[in-house]
């Protein structure tokens, strides 16, 4: 029978690297992704794929503001071989390519293809969270599809804004099921006492605003139309605040541990 | 193959911080920047407490999460195992920052002095390389590749050996090929029982401590 592993050490303190301007990438850019996988559902609407695609830029404008060498960002094109972001910053062409031809041409014969591209880029997003090894909160792999989810949701959710087409309420009703499915099983996988406690607050108003009220909503939608798009900016906008205590509060590092003392 | 590794003896270390000390003169880190520090850990409860002293820096791992992630391949890793920054390609990110389990990288966004106003060995030797990038602990590459130079031995020569190894008033700190088995790290691995710093990460770090005879 092995023996339980104690540890001694200082205790874990909060990232300070990545600020708001990062978590402002995770938010806007999510957004922005999820609004142009939601877009063909809502009709393939040119105004729903600008905005997703101003979101994103938004984002990685925001990202570009923390970094220490701004002048060289293109270097991050460089590790696509191993390193999320350089594969977002890729995916993030690909999508402003597709999108802006779209804009372009008018038609719908890119929608798919941009939808794609959006989740392309969420799924890029995410994987750079998992892939910090230093903060248990991020690399937890169920970080991933909550995530994902969190965008999806969001981009739907303000896609509302704009349309109820049944299509679109299916995939916003889906999304948010399974991103209050993906948080739970999230919850449980965190470890640090620490970044659960930073995360409680948001992950309330993300199950009771963000997830019970909108589907009250969707509910009542046949009665009074206007409560979809209450539904889409309660989502969004709890599913913001999640994300920007994933990224800014809950971001402990794992401090150091010493699994034996010097025995003198 | 060589594969240059640090051992820390925690039953020698005293806690003081001759080796950041060292380190700060060598390398002329900027205040607050510490490559190489030692953490001073108060562990129990009264009457039985201990302080542990434990020197932390870059552990050179062996699959180094932060290359892995570096967006723009600034952060490599040499055939001998050092994991190395070239300042000229870090966008200063910190995607490796965070990415590091032992919160060994460092970024700094403007010239920092200590009293403010640079003093001349501060501007001396003040490099605008380093400003905006990742840093951390380059196991004093420099020194080991010059002392491999003239023929000297790492670990060995003091000449060829990290900063922090030398200043070490305890001979807590030593350096050494780990690949070579009759080499000064191997012998003290090999009579002593060590742990490496959060090892369930698969990181494989250079960076061992002892902390009992076998």
């Amino acid at each position: 029978m092995s023996r339980p592993v104690t540890t001694f050490g200082a205790r874990p303190w909060i990232q300070q690297h990545w600020d708001a301007r990062a978590a402002g990438n995770f938010m806007l850019g999510g957004s922005g992704a999820g609004l142009l996988v939601a877009a063909p559902l809502a009709g393939g609407s040119p105004l729903l794929q600008a905005l997703g695609l101003a979101m994103i830029a938004a984002g990685l404008a925001a990202v570009w503001l923390e970094i220490g060498r701004k002048l060289r960002a293109a270097h991050v094109f460089f590790n696509p071989r191993t390193s999320w972001m350089s594969r977002e910053s890729l995916a993030a062409l690909v999508v402003f390519g597709l999108g802006i031809t779209s804009l372009g041409v008018r038609g719908t014969i890119l929608d798919v293809p941009l939808a794609l591209a959006g989740l392309l880029f969420l799924f890029c997003q995410a994987r750079i969270l998992f892939a910090s090894k230093g903060i248990p909160a991020w690399r937890a792999p169920q970080v991933v599809p909550l995530v994902m989810l969190t965008g999806l949701v969001e981009g739907a959710g303000i896609a509302l804004l704009f349309g109820d087409a049944a299509a679109l309420v299916g995939l916003f009703g889906l999304a948010l099921l399974a991103r209050a499915l993906a948080w739970s099983r999230y919850r449980m996988a965190l470890r640090q006492p620490a970044a659960a406690a930073a995360l409680e607050s948001s992950g309330k108003l993300l199950m009771q605003l963000g997830t019970l009220l909108p589907v009250a909503l969707l509910l009542l939608s046949s009665l009074a139309p206007e409560s979809a798009w209450i539904a889409g900016l309660a989502a969004a906008i709890t599913g913001w605040r999640l994300k920007f205590a994933l990224v800014t509060r809950a971001a402990y590092n794992q401090g150091f541990s010493l699994p034996h003392l010097p025995i003198r | 193959m060589t594969r240059w590794a640090m051992v820390a003896d925690l039953r020698r270390c005293v806690g003081c911080q001759t080796c950041t000390a060292a380190c700060k003169h060598a390398n002329a880190t900027p205040p607050g920047v510490q490559w190489r520090r030692v953490l001073d850990m108060e562990v129990g409860e009264f009457p039985a407490v201990k302080r542990v002293f434990v020197p932390v820096g870059c552990m050179h791992c062996e699959d180094p999460p932060c290359m892995h992630v570096c967006p723009s391949t600034a952060t490599r890793k040499r055939a001998d195992g050092i994991v190395t920054i070239d300042y000229d390609l870090c966008i200063g990110c910190a995607y490796c920052a965070v990415a590091c389990p032992y919160q060994a990288r460092y970024k700094v966004d403007a010239a920092e002095f200590a009293y403010g106003e640079a003093m001349p060995n501060e501007e001396a030797r003040h490099s605008e390389k380093r400003i905006g990038v990742a840093t951390k602990c380059t196991f004093c590459s420099e020194r080991i590749d010059a002392g491999l130079a003239k023929g000297l031995k790492p670990g060995v020569d003091p000449e060829a050996t990290p900063a922090c190894v030398n200043s070490c008033i305890a001979q807590a700190l030593h350096f050494g090929d780990a690949d070579d088995p009759k080499s000064n790290i191997s012998g003290l691995l090999a009579e002593n029982q060590f742990f490496r710093m959060h090892e369930e990460l698969g990181t494989g770090p250079g960076f061992y401590y002892l902390w009992d005879r076998k």
